[in-house]
């Protein structure tokens, strides 16, 4: 096997009047997780359809090692791909499902049965597909997207109807995954999903990429060195603080956020104007916290406007 | 190379569900399985041996009225036909001279005649035609040499052309022969009316081992009522009902075709039609189209992929139906006293493998409006309207036979007529429905009509499969 990144160059696509990727731009590369974040809309599954050559670009193109995905002659053993882990008939078994693949792709029996036992279908493999449920087809999609073991791997928001267990388990295996030098692009609308497990994100909005970075990067930027400050005397404190060349904004009732200052010099200034305090925290982002930063204006499809706390 | 696996991949596919692969086993066997509710409607009526059987065994029509005289060897006889007309003016009234191998239904004979509407003409052994090149000629001779006759016909009773030579075997030394009349039913729409004629003769000369003795005239065959003949001052009037020809299916009222044991190609063509549709539509409707696309980008392949294992499998389920069907069903009905149409194997192997043949390229054209229209509903709908509605409309005895020749000329059910097993001879005017088992197109050319929409359809698939986002 050798490395493959996806390459995602400059994409544009509109369906009549809508716009669905505006220049999309982003590498999946070999040996990390890489997140793809955005709300509904954005434009996620869209440029994975382009990337499978389902759909074609208006402008830009994508890549695979190098290569457009249509010109591959087994593509299943250069790119794994999970789209909608619906898309089964009903009444063929799981088994028959992964060996029409296999076939597809010059693959035999042997390794539809290697994937089925690496997902944990064996038992339910000659059942009809119909009657799975939404975890096991999740399962049986990704044991398709091994099939052809390939070194780079899509998953579209494989953890939807994941019971815990299964989240775990895709979490770790996506994990090894990238461990043995493929590139792994998974996507998600919620950024919870993907932390801990993502090396890198990509956050789109609207049909371009707003972040690519990595996740460390990314979280230290949302968090932007600030401590939290519990006090029973706030105005005091705040003042104090300010005068000492601080920056200072109230995050609740009997909390002060604080910038520009680290935890130990707070101490001391709140210690030295006798001003009472209860709990000093730096305060550390989470990757949602981040997110929800950086796509504030991007998210089209929003029930209300919801206050947020800062 | 790539392309067996994705046939092999196709076939998985197909073979996997177990409603399609049930589905076409069922079409099978329903085309095994159908004459016999045919049978159970007509079984019991067995009067049907009554057709009368020509020299070939094939079924004729054998009746005339006969002007005859005694020929005990070779001879020739001549005469004017001064005038032929009918109540209902039937294009194939026939008047002239006549050779018969004896009086016994469907015997040999040679003749020489001038018909309403065909010109002249010399016909043989009731299958056997050929028109003269003067057809405005009214006179008409027969020689007769052992088993030889030779037909001949002039203008004006000097010079004679010769409209053919033929041999009539095992002919008797004696034998009839003289004047004869006889008038086919006029054809009118989907029914026939009965029709008499009266011709005009000269004299008849005779040369020859002619009998001394005078014209006695008789009916041979049915329609004994209407004939007669009255000798005048110079030759005879006579009239005469029925035809001198082979049969057609309306002449034979209980009897099968061999085509007619296929019926159940209607039921399967059902079947095949919502198999086939499905195998794309379902993709559609679940989504998997996208697997499939992903896993072989090269979309036209994809698509001949399908169509080969869906004609495959439709062909070879249809022919290991119809080679067992219609032998079996053809010792069968003839066991029950049932006559049938004769048809020459070769005939038969033709309607089996062209049976099949209909039901693949049908299928592969389901298969490519599916991919088209992607909905269900909408597929199967218009693909029965294209092809199991045409084809019932065809088979309903009493649509207007234009409609019906029109139907299977120009819609894909065209490709029924490999399922011809009766001959139609250009020589007999009848009512010749798709429904009676006679088809307007050539068994061959009927397929290409269908494959000339199969292709079509494809082509537009291809297209469309091609330019749209999956």
């Amino acid at each position: 096997m050798s490395d493959a990144t996806i390459e995602v160059a400059g994409l544009r696509k509109r369906y009549g009047s809508t716009t669905a990727l505006d220049g999309m731009t982003f590498d999946a590369v070999p040996g990390r997780v890489t997140g793809f974040v955005g709300p509904n809309g954005a434009g996620k599954s869209t440029t994975m359809r382009i990337i499978l050559g389902l759909h074609s670009a208006d402008a830009g193109q994508a890549r695979i090692g190098g290569r457009p995905y249509r010109s591959l002659r087994y593509p299943l053993r250069s790119l794994g791909a999970l789209l909608d882990a619906s898309a089964l008939h009903p009444a063929r078994s799981g088994r028959n499902h992964l060996l029409w693949l296999a076939q597809s792709q010059g693959l035999g029996r042997r390794r539809v049965d290697e994937v089925i036992e690496l997902v944990g279908l064996a038992a339910a493999g000659r059942r009809a597909a119909g009657g799975y449920s939404l975890g096991m087809r999740q399962r049986l999609g990704i044991a398709a997207a091994l099939l052809g073991d390939p070194p780079a791997i899509m998953l579209d928001e494989p953890f939807n109807g994941m019971d815990p267990e299964g989240i775990v388990w895709l979490r770790g295996f996506l994990r090894a995954l990238a461990g043995e030098r493929r590139a792994v692009l998974v996507s998600s609308h919620l950024m919870s999903e993907l932390q801990g497990m993502a090396d890198h994100v990509v956050v789109v909005g609207r049909g371009r990429v707003i972040a690519d970075s990595s996740v460390a990067d990314l979280i230290a930027a949302a968090s932007g060195d600030r401590v939290l400050v519990r006090t029973g005397a706030p105005r005091e404190a705040a003042a104090a603080l300010v005068a000492a060349g601080a920056e200072v904004t109230p995050a609740s009732q009997n909390r002060l956020g604080v910038r520009a200052m680290a935890a130990e010099r707070i101490a001391e200034v709140l210690a030295a104007g006798g001003v009472p305090f209860s709990e000093l925290a730096p305060h550390r982002a989470t990757l949602e916290e981040a997110y929800f930063d950086l796509t504030g204006d991007a998210v089209e499809y929003r029930a209300a406007p919801t206050e947020v706390t800062p | 190379m790539t392309w067996p696996r994705l046939l092999q991949a196709e076939w998985t596919k197909f073979r996997s569900v177990r409603g399609w692969a049930g589905g076409i086993a069922v079409a099978a066997l329903l085309m095994l399985l159908f004459p016999v509710v045919g049978l159970a409607g007509g079984g019991g009526d067995k009067q049907a041996s009554a057709a009368t059987l020509g020299p070939d065994g094939e079924p004729v029509s054998d009746s005339y009225f006969f002007v005859h005289r005694v020929l005990a060897g070779d001879g020739q006889i001549t005469v004017e036909v001064k005038g032929l007309a009918s109540e209902r003016g039937t294009p194939w009234a026939k008047a002239g001279l006549i050779i018969s191998a004896g009086p016994e239904p469907g015997a040999r004979y040679a003749a020489v005649l001038v018909t309403a509407g065909h010109g002249v003409r010399m016909q043989h052994d009731y299958r056997y035609d050929r028109a003269s090149s003067d057809a405005a000629a009214r006179w008409l001779r027969l020689t007769r040499r052992a088993d030889t006759i030779i037909g001949e016909a002039s203008a004006d009773g000097q010079s004679w052309s010769r409209i053919d030579t033929v041999r009539l075997p095992g002919l008797a030394t004696t034998v009839r022969a003289g004047l004869f009349v006889t008038c086919p039913d006029r054809v009118q729409g989907i029914g026939t009316a009965s029709d008499t004629a009266t011709a005009e003769f000269g004299t008849p000369r005779v040369m020859g081992d002619w009998s001394p003795a005078a014209w006695a005239g008789g009916q041979v065959g049915a329609y004994g009522a209407r004939g007669g003949f009255t000798p005048s001052a110079n030759g005879f009037t006579v009239s005469g009902a029925g035809d001198l020809a082979p049969a057609t299916r309306g002449d034979v009222p209980v009897a099968a075709a061999a085509g007619d044991l296929l019926l159940g190609t209607f039921l399967a063509l059902i079947v095949v039609v919502v198999v086939a549709t499905l195998t794309i539509t379902t993709e559609y409707r679940y989504g998997l189209i996208r697997g499939t696309l992903s896993a072989r980008p090269r979309r036209g392949r994809v698509l001949a992929a399908k169509a080969t294992v869906l004609a495959g499998v439709t062909f070879a389920a249809g022919l290991g139906a119809t080679v067992v069907a219609l032998p079996l069903w053809l010792r069968l009905i003839r066991g029950l006293g049932i006559f049938v149409f004769p048809a020459p194997p070769g005939v038969l192997l033709r309607a089996e493998v062209g049976t099949a043949a209909v039901l693949a390229a049908v299928a592969v054209f389901a298969l490519a409006l599916g991919t088209v229209l992607r909905r269900s509903a909408t597929a199967v709908t218009a693909v029965v309207a294209t092809t199991v509605l045409p084809y019932l409309l065809a088979l309903v005895p009493f649509l207007p036979p234009p409609m019906a020749q029109w139907l299977t000329r120009f819609t894909p059910v065209a490709g029924l007529a490999v399922q011809q097993t009766l001959i139609r001879y250009p020589q007999v005017d009848s009512v010749y429905t798709p429904a009676d088992g006679y088809y307007p197109l050539a068994p061959w050319a009927g397929f290409a009509v269908l494959c000339g929409y199969t292709a079509l359809a494809l082509a537009v698939a291809l297209i469309v499969l091609r330019r749209r986002d999956a």
